[in-house]
């Protein structure tokens, strides 16, 4: 379970500060497919970086499984990072290693042998469907294959928590489509829980369980998906949901 | 022809010997510490891994000077360091110190640079994956950047060249050592062209090697 207790995140730069976050309060249960959803610059990528700490919050605190983790670092950070994966808008994969060294990235720095390793990787590249691709470099791979060698990166270390950074937001709407059923997928079988920040409402729709709406760096709206997409109240999740014209 | 080489041969062999083991062993001390000093430049940097602003400000002018003085200059001026160093300010060994100290602060912007290239976002990825700020320099920075890396360091060996020329003009000898005495003070051309003609072929070497070296490690276009 994930907690987020009356988070918040101001950036100083060039002496004026910026709030990202404002009073964040959020619980994530095991087992959800939540969805962070919001304008751009809403503060949905820091928020899901506050989880695991790329992003240190300004206030509040980060619970998982009931351990406050605000103020890991060290040896204590690392484990706990490499316990929640995480996938990318650019999947950010190691130009210069192989699709199987990038899967197995993860395993490399925590020591592991080479055949440890291998067999783990090979294992997630059937998952994904790229077992073909394991020699070959992510620059050869299209771009919703890429997404799946960095989703198998992601699950590498049998993380219990998944976060999605506009993972599919760079990818046309078929290969969207196959690599959000490769998510749910994940989130059935294996149990992990999935973390979604996005723009679009149809991400959330289609494999969401439960939603949040930020807006303005604060949780406007939050609840089961059906009941706020069925009776949005915000303004910001209306027009998400494109139930509000266009009056330009 | 024959007679030139009769006469001249042995001596352009032993010069080439020597300017290619100031240029081989200068560039090799000067990555040693020009890689750590590029790493420390990029990790220090504002948003990079490290952001410490007064290190950074610091090692960043030190860089800046080491990169303004004249070669000629910094080369009369280390004498006196290079013979607490090496025992000597003359011949191969004398002319390493200074070498690596012109070398050292242009190797540590190209390091830098061909760090910076590398998209911020795949070390975040590392980080997120667990990966040590060691690691993330190591197995990611550093080894992303190696097509890179290796483009610098044939731009490294090939300027180191040119400056080995000049430290021959205070006893380092080596080609630019002959060049001077045969060709400018005795007026013997084909000395001098024949020093020439074996820098050209070494510098086009060094920067074929190069980019073939380069462009084999480079996975990122295929």
């Amino acid at each position: 379970m994930i907690e987020l207790r009356n988070l918040s995140k101001t950036y100083t730069e060039r002496g004026r500060e910026h709030t990202a976050l404002e009073g964040i309060d959020l619980t994530i249960d095991d087992g959800d497919i939540f969805g962070i959803i919001g304008m751009s610059g809403a503060g949905k990528s820091t928020l899901v970086r506050c989880i695991n700490l790329l992003e240190r919050p300004t206030s509040g605190t980060v619970i998982i499984d009931g351990v406050d983790v605000t103020a890991f670092s060290g040896a204590q950070l690392s484990g706990l990072r490499a316990d929640i994966g995480m996938v990318f808008q650019d999947f950010n994969l190691f130009s210069q290693r192989t699709v199987l060294e990038n899967v197995t990235f993860p395993l490399d720095i925590r020591g592991d042998t080479r055949e440890g390793r291998e067999a783990r990787g090979r294992e997630l590249l059937d998952l994904v469907g790229l077992s073909d691709k394991a020699s070959s470099y992510p620059a050869q791979l299209s771009g919703g294959q890429q997404q799946r060698v960095s989703i198998a990166r992601a699950l590498a270390n049998h993380p219990r928590v998944i976060l999605c950074d506009e993972a599919t937001s760079a990818l046309d709407s078929m290969t969207t489509n196959s690599v959000l059923k490769l998510l749910r997928q994940i989130n059935r079988d294996l149990g992990v829980t999935i973390v979604v920040i996005t723009h679009e409402i149809g991400v959330v729709e289609k494999i969401c369980n439960k939603v949040a709406v930020l807006d303005g760096s604060r949780i406007v709206e939050h609840g089961a998906t059906s009941a706020v997409l069925t009776a949005p109240e915000h303004e910001v999740t209306k027009r998400l949901l494109g139930a509000v014209r266009w009056d330009a | 022809m024959r007679e030139f080489f009769a006469e001249y041969g042995q001596l352009l062999i032993d010069g080439t010997a020597k300017t290619i083991t100031m240029t081989v062993v200068s560039t090799l001390v000067t990555y040693i510490i020009g890689v750590p000093l590029g790493v420390l430049l990029t990790v220090t940097a504002p948003g990079s891994l490290k952001p410490h602003r007064t290190l950074n400000a610091v090692v960043g002018w030190i860089v800046n000077v080491g990169r303004s003085i004249p070669f000629i200059i910094l080369l009369v001026a280390l004498i006196p360091v290079t013979r607490f160093i090496v025992g000597t300010s003359l011949g191969t060994a004398g002319a390493i110190v200074p070498l690596v100290v012109a070398a050292t602060p242009f190797v540590a912007r190209l390091v830098e640079t061909a760090l910076k290239e590398i998209h911020p976002g795949v070390a975040e990825a590392a980080l997120s994956c667990g990966a040590s700020t060691r690691q993330v320099i190591g197995k990611v920075m550093l080894r992303e950047s190696l097509p890179s890396l290796v483009r610098g360091a044939s731009i490294t060996l090939i300027t180191l060249f040119g400056y080995s020329a000049m430290a021959g003009a205070i006893g380092a000898g080596g080609l630019g050592d002959i060049a001077i005495r045969y060709g400018y003070y005795r007026y013997q051309d084909d000395v001098m062209v024949a020093t020439i003609v074996i820098l050209i072929v070494l510098v086009q070497l060094i920067q074929t090697s190069g980019d073939l070296l380069a462009r084999t490690l480079d996975k990122r276009n295929r």
